[in-house]
């Protein structure tokens, strides 16, 4: 039975020693995706699933781009395994209701430590409907900072915020929000996408301009396909599933309480298997 | 087989099965039901009084000929026996496990009137575990044609769908959006239930047969159905995601850690092995257990739990007894491991402690009040009577709504509730595409999906204008076949094109 092992790994760059970049081969799907939208990421047969946003997917070359920050098990094992040549066991997608590019006249794409790479497509779809696109980026310093010239390329203005001020303005991207608030205060629409605190701050920084934002979220997950609800969020009152009614939601009514709560789910688990699975490291037990 | 029997004449006893001691399996996930030996199996068989005109056969809702496989075992021809089985259902070791006999054969069972039913289910259980072990299954002789078949779900109702169009000679593609073909049977029954060797054997019959698996494949947002019959270059499409969208009670606490639905847990243990060693999905586990519901996914996620370790584990079913779906052979197994029930108990909210994790369930008890809809008598709520169980862990098992991706991604017409509309056929509202299982009829049995695929299967048949090279066609045993698809044998080589029809409502 094919089961797996046909997701070729085409190329990989490392932005810095937490965060790289995987291409992966697989022409349907970079024909299928729209912004917004996620995969399913399975590294071996006895892994587990992780949702990861889509950070670009070129149709010509038939890849798709992931963004990955090393934090837990599995992607600190994808950040030393996952070589070029070397096959993924699963990818399923895309996944979720693809973003609304069109109709927009003038956006804010932000993105924020993991949110930068997957904020990406929206700026270029975006800008290929004829949007006025401006970018905000956050990192926490200008060592970290990748794809600023992929930015450059599809938005009309880009600001880059750095915790400690060493590139573009020091400050968060709320800063780059208010900035971009005073100068177009024409804006239709902002995105937002990085960790729960930061979408919540660019939601909170909109709320009195009512600008319509959208954030994207990427809770626990299982299957993606709407079947086992581990993804469930509450907005405006109501449970929806980020897998197959989002990832797209109005940041406004967004419940980022019970979002944070249970993104912590796992955490004690996750702890657990990263410090077993350094232990193995150590002893030098591990395959690879 | 000379005499003819009677009911005083055959064993008055059902053949007993093994089975694991309860203390013993609330520990393991090894099969609770270690199925009948050969001797077992042949003692059986002495049971059936070989009904002229069997009511199992019109319980069954795929239509094995039961007295027949029954006959060929008594007759010590078990290969023959498979053979019978097989010319109607290709998966035995499945459905002898799984489907709920005693409404089905064995409930209207003549033995059943006076003595206990003939055990058909474990007969059929046994045939099919000889079937494995002996790798009895053939490729029977198939002529191919043209046709390129798309089915979108590798569950029961798919892989039924592909086996029956397989046999007509098409070449058939199976998608499936899990990383493993199988579906519900995969992800959702318990190995100690259905162990997944099995469902990988029959798996490897459909292969053995042509019919190629394409995992990690999300149809509707991958490719549309409409894609599929168009640039994809399907003749015909058969859909048969299953049921999806789990219920939540909507009461305060929903969202709190340690909150999950049924097909989470279930998934989590069964297909991506949380609970073994050397796998990287987290085991959500708690002590103390609460099961809100009470039908078979209850029943599996109350027994997984107790395997898992919890220590306390409840059923809350705001109910009695006797209105649980659940099957009786289910809720024995349960409660023989330790499962605590609570009959007439409704949960109000879930109570969390300052981390947001659950701490303890607030309930109310409930009494029975008039009939509803389903003829069931309604549960009324008794004022004053909250109270609350200690628990870490609440598990729904109430339900599932239908799955969004089918409708969201295609102009197909949806019913009011969102399932998929069809037609008796099982025709959609596209041309060429069929639907069937629980997408089409919400939540129901395996077997009842895997009638849907194969009713689906031959109207496939004819829209493609294919002779049905079903076996009901090699000899006189019209019965079972034609109850199940209702056709007239007049009307079998019919040759039908559906002409398009635009989404939306159909005329009635």
């Amino acid at each position: 039975m094919p089961e797996g092992s046909r997701f070729e790994i085409v190329s990989r760059e490392d932005f810095s020693d937490a965060t790289f970049l995987l291409e992966i081969r697989h022409p349907m799907m970079a024909r299928a995706a729209r912004p917004g939208q996620f995969v399913i990421v399975m590294s071996h047969e006895h892994g587990e699933r992780i949702p990861l946003t889509l950070a670009d997917f070129d149709r010509a070359r038939g890849t798709i781009t992931l963004v990955i920050q090393a934090v837990g098990k599995t992607t600190r094992e994808m950040q030393q395994g996952c070589r070029v040549g070397d096959y993924l066991y699963g990818v399923v997608g895309p996944m979720g209701v693809p973003s609304h590019v069109a109709g927009v006249r003038k956006a804010a794409v932000v993105g924020g430590g993991l949110g930068v790479a997957p904020i990406y497509p929206q700026a270029r779809g975006l800008k290929e409907q004829g949007a006025y696109v401006v970018g905000i980026l956050g990192f926490r310093n200008r060592d970290l900072i990748f794809w600023e010239d992929k930015f450059r390329a599809c938005c009309d203005e880009l600001i880059i915020c750095t915790d400690d001020g060493s590139a573009g303005i020091k400050g968060l991207v709320t800063e780059g929000i208010r900035r971009t608030m005073e100068v177009h205060p024409d804006l239709d629409q902002v995105v937002a996408i990085g960790p729960p605190v930061m979408m919540k701050a660019c939601a909170e920084a909109t709320r009195p301009a009512k600008i319509k934002t959208i954030v994207s979220l990427n809770p626990v997950m299982v299957d993606g396909t709407g079947m086992c609800g581990g993804c469930r969020v509450t907005i405006g009152q109501k449970v929806k599933f980020a897998c197959v009614d989002g990832p797209d939601f109005d940041g406004h009514e967004v419940d980022f309480e019970d979002l944070q709560v249970r993104l912590r789910r796992y955490v004690e688990d996750e702890k657990a298997a990263l410090e077993r699975w350094q232990g193995q490291c150590r002893m030098d037990h591990h395959p690879n | 087989m000379a005499k003819k029997r009677t009911i005083r004449s055959i064993p008055q006893q059902r053949t007993p099965v093994g089975e694991q001691d309860p203390h013993e399996r609330a520990r393991n996930f090894a099969e609770v039901n270690h199925g009948y030996h050969r001797d077992d199996a042949v003692r059986e068989s002495e049971r059936c009084l070989f009904c002229e005109d069997p009511a199992c056969v019109a319980g069954c809702p795929v239509g094995i000929d039961i007295p027949g496989f029954i006959r060929k075992i008594g007759e010590g021809d078990f290969r023959g026996a498979y053979q019978v089985i097989t010319d109607t259902n290709l998966l035995p070791a499945i459905c002898g496990r799984v489907c709920p006999q005693e409404n089905q054969c064995e409930g209207p069972c003549a033995v059943g009137a006076a003595l206990e039913p003939v055990a058909i289910g474990r007969l059929e259980r046994w045939v099919g575990d000889q079937a494995i072990a002996e790798k009895w299954f053939k490729v029977p002789p198939i002529e191919r044609n043209a046709f390129r078949i798309g089915i979108v779900g590798s569950g029961p109702a798919g892989m039924a769908c592909a086996a029956d169009m397989a046999k007509a000679g098409c070449d058939v593609t199976v998608y499936e959006a899990f990383h493993q073909a199988g579906g519900v049977l995969k992800y959702g029954i318990p190995d100690f239930r259905l162990p997944n060797e099995v469902v990988d054997a029959e798996i490897a019959n459909l292969t053995a047969l042509g019919v190629k698996f394409e995992c990690n494949t999300l149809v509707g947002r991958l490719f549309t159905i409409e894609q599929m019959v168009t640039e994809l270059g399907f003749d015909a499409v058969f859909i048969g995601t299953g049921a999806g969208y789990p219920r939540l009670l909507n009461i305060p606490g929903d969202a709190l850690n340690g909150v999950l639905s049924a097909n989470e847990l279930l998934t989590r243990c069964n297909l991506m092995r949380a609970r073994d060693a050397g796998h990287d999905t987290p085991m959500p586990m708690g002590r103390r257990v609460a099961v809100v519901g009470s039908g078979n996914t209850a029943m599996d996620a109350l027994r997984v739990a107790r395997r898992l370790g919890a220590e306390d584990v409840r059923c809350i079913y705001r109910r009695t007894e006797a209105e649980s779906p659940a099957r009786a052979e289910e809720l024995h197994h349960a409660a023989e491991e330790g499962v605590q029930f609570h009959w007439l108990t409704h949960p109000i909210e879930i109570l969390g402690d300052d981390r947001g994790n659950v701490r303890a369930v607030r309930c109310i008890r409930m009494s029975l009040g008039e009939p509803d809809d389903s003829g069931r008598r309604s549960p009324v709520p008794v004022p004053g009577s909250e109270h609350d169980l200690e628990v870490d862990l609440v598990v729904y098992a109430i339900g599932t709504n239908a799955n969004p991706i089918i409708g969201q991604t295609s102009g197909l017409a949806l019913d009011r509730r969102g399932y998929i509309a069809c037609d008796d056929d099982l025709a959609t509202s596209l041309a060429g595409v069929y639907a069937g299982g629980d997408i089409v009829t919400g939540a129901a049995t395996v077997i009842e999906a895997m009638g849907a695929g194969r009713r689906a299967a031959r109207s496939m048949k004819a829209y493609l204008g294919l002779r049905d090279t079903d076996v009901v066609y090699r000899d006189a045993r019209p019965a079972a076949a034609d109850l199940l698809f209702g056709l007239d044998p007049a009307e079998r080589n019919f040759v039908r094109v559906r002409a398009t029809r635009p989404p939306g409502p159909r005329p009635s």
